[in-house]
């Protein structure tokens, strides 16, 4: 009897355990970057240019050019996602064909991202003559997130209970205007969630741009989605391995890291509550 | 025997993969009266329901064979799109289930997306529905609130109102009070006497007692086979075949 209580109570201390150390990885890595990055920010870190080859100033064009890549990945995966979405959940038969389509998202989803970085390079930059700037790089950035958002809008489209569908077909609503408004409001919250992973990896992502995208340093902000940009993730790469003063500029790349973390979770939080106040709102 | 058919299904047979649901079904159904499907679990009454506005067309693998003539038309024929049988032929399902949307867009959802647009027209509509369904004086003053926060019974006449905004001539109903208390299933039923007034009403339902009391006319189903159809008093009173007076006595189903 007592043999059995241990047991337990060592399953439950184990258990324990690893949720914590998870909690406590997770709150050691945020603690490390803010206590070694927040000396580095400050308002001119936030808005100003870099200056003597990236030694000192900011690191304003890199946040712009990491939210115009991301902006741009998503408004490339989102709509692309969603409609492939549908079609996998509302529209295709069961057969081969989707078999195979679905297989295919999900090696997306496992290709490791340099390859994604020279897939971009090769189709965009060269084969399609866009160039590395900001538009490859979007695209590259949206194709490596795919999968995500179509992953989790098939998840959210299917989780719509099936029981709205026929009352709004048996109201002789066609199938597409019942997708329309009806299955896609209701899997909004859900889609929101994919988005903000994809959100989140799209803006985390160095290799994917560095072919692509990512300039070195640029003198000036682009004027067009044809000019490179700088952005945070290569920007922290190019300063711990290519300047020419790794160790003097050691807090720069922590500071560089602190604002991309604080950019990625802001995105997340606002996704986060616009999508608990839609939930609020659906009642089932 | 009176006789003005709506609808009648000549020589049915439907077809859920290679199981087969319905052999040869053939039954009208007359305008303004309402008629009872009844049967054990599993015996095609619903089968057949969903087979009269094209709701059988969702399920893959399914196979129909046979003519269901709704206003001297085939509903299967090759020519006809589900979509305006389904405006036709409204239904009210077995579990109450109300878009989670306001009172006021459930009942609009339907008639805005077939071209109702004017707000007046939409208001009057609204109305009109929910007074029909009985349900107006409960809800006026929360047309604007989630249709969630009804009660049960109180969600399954908002089905009703919003089917019959749609003005069909027909009106399906799948064992519309199975998941309802006594007095909500009660109300439902003065409301269905009051309904066939305007409509042909159709109604699968499992309660005997109920198809006894409210229906015109019952078809008695067993194995995807229509076994009987009469007069429900004559049905319920002097049935025509063993199988019939088994079930309504009690001894098997």
């Amino acid at each position: 009897m007592k043999w059995r209580y241990f047991k337990q109570n060592l399953f439950f201390l184990t258990v324990r355990l690893s949720a914590l150390t998870i909690a406590a990885a997770i709150g050691g890595f945020l603690v490390y970057i803010v206590v070694n990055g927040i000396g580095a920010v400050s308002w001119e870190f936030l808005t100003e240019h870099p200056r003597d080859s990236m030694t000192k100033g900011g690191i304003m064009p890199a946040i712009l050019g990491t939210l115009y890549l991301t902006a741009g990945a998503i408004i490339i995966a989102l709509p692309l996602g969603v409609a492939s979405a549908i079609y996998l959940s509302e529209y295709a038969k069961e057969g081969r064909v989707i078999r195979i389509i679905r297989v295919g998202v999900n090696c997306l989803a496992g290709v490791p991202s340099i390859v994604f970085g020279l897939f971009g390079l090769g189709l965009f930059v060269v084969f399609l003559q866009f160039g590395s700037c900001i538009l490859s790089g979007a695209l590259t950035l949206g194709i490596l997130i795919l999968p995500t958002i179509i992953g989790a809008s098939e998840e959210a489209l299917k989780g719509v209970p099936q029981t709205f569908q026929e009352a709004s077909l048996g109201l002789g609503v066609s199938k597409w205007q019942t997708i329309l408004r009806i299955v896609l409001p209701n899997a909004l919250p859900g889609i929101l969630t994919g988005s903000i992973l994809g959100i989140g990896r799209a803006a985390g992502e160095t290799a994917p741009i560095m072919f692509t995208a990512a300039a070195f340093f640029t003198a000036k902000l682009p004027a067009s989605i044809f000019d490179e940009v700088m952005a945070l993730p290569y920007h922290v790469y190019v300063l711990a391995t290519a300047g020419t003063h790794i160790e003097e500029t050691r807090p720069l790349q922590y500071g560089t890291v602190l604002v991309l973390v604080a950019l990625v979770l802001g995105i997340d939080l606002i996704a986060i509550i616009i999508r608990s106040y839609m939930r609020k709102n659906k009642g089932w | 025997m009176y006789n003005n058919n709506v609808i009648e299904t000549r020589n049915i047979n439907f077809y859920y993969g290679d199981f087969k649901a319905l052999t040869d079904v053939t039954m009208p159904f007359q305008r303004n009266r309402v008629t009872a499907l009844i049967g054990p679990s599993g015996c095609g009454k619903s089968t057949l329901l969903r087979l009269l506005n094209r709701m059988n067309d969702l399920i893959l693998g399914t196979r129909v064979e046979g003519e269901i003539i709704f206003d001297g038309q085939n509903i299967y024929a090759p020519d006809i799109d589900p979509v305006d049988v389904r405006r036709r032929i409204g239904m009210v399902f077995q579990k109450p289930n109300p878009f989670p949307k306001s009172i006021y867009n459930n009942i609009t959802y339907g008639p805005r997306l077939s071209g109702t647009k004017s707000k007046a027209d939409l208001e009057t509509l609204v109305e009109h529905s929910l007074r029909q369904a009985s349900l107006w004086d409960e809800v006026k003053d929360i047309l604007h609130q989630s249709a969630m926060m009804l009660s049960g019974g109180q969600q399954q006449r908002l089905c009703i109102a919003r089917a019959l905004a749609m003005k069909p001539e027909v009106l399906l109903m799948d064992e519309p009070t199975s998941a309802l208390d006594p007095i909500s299933t009660a109300k439902i039923e003065e409301l269905i006497d009051e309904l066939k007034k305007e409509y042909t009403i159709i109604i699968v339902t499992h309660n005997m007692q109920q198809a006894a009391r409210i229906s015109d006319f019952t078809g008695f189903f067993y194995i995807g086979k229509l076994i009987e159809y009469n007069l429900t008093e004559k049905l319920f009173t002097t049935p025509a075949v063993n199988q019939t007076e088994d079930y309504i006595t009690g001894r098997f189903g």
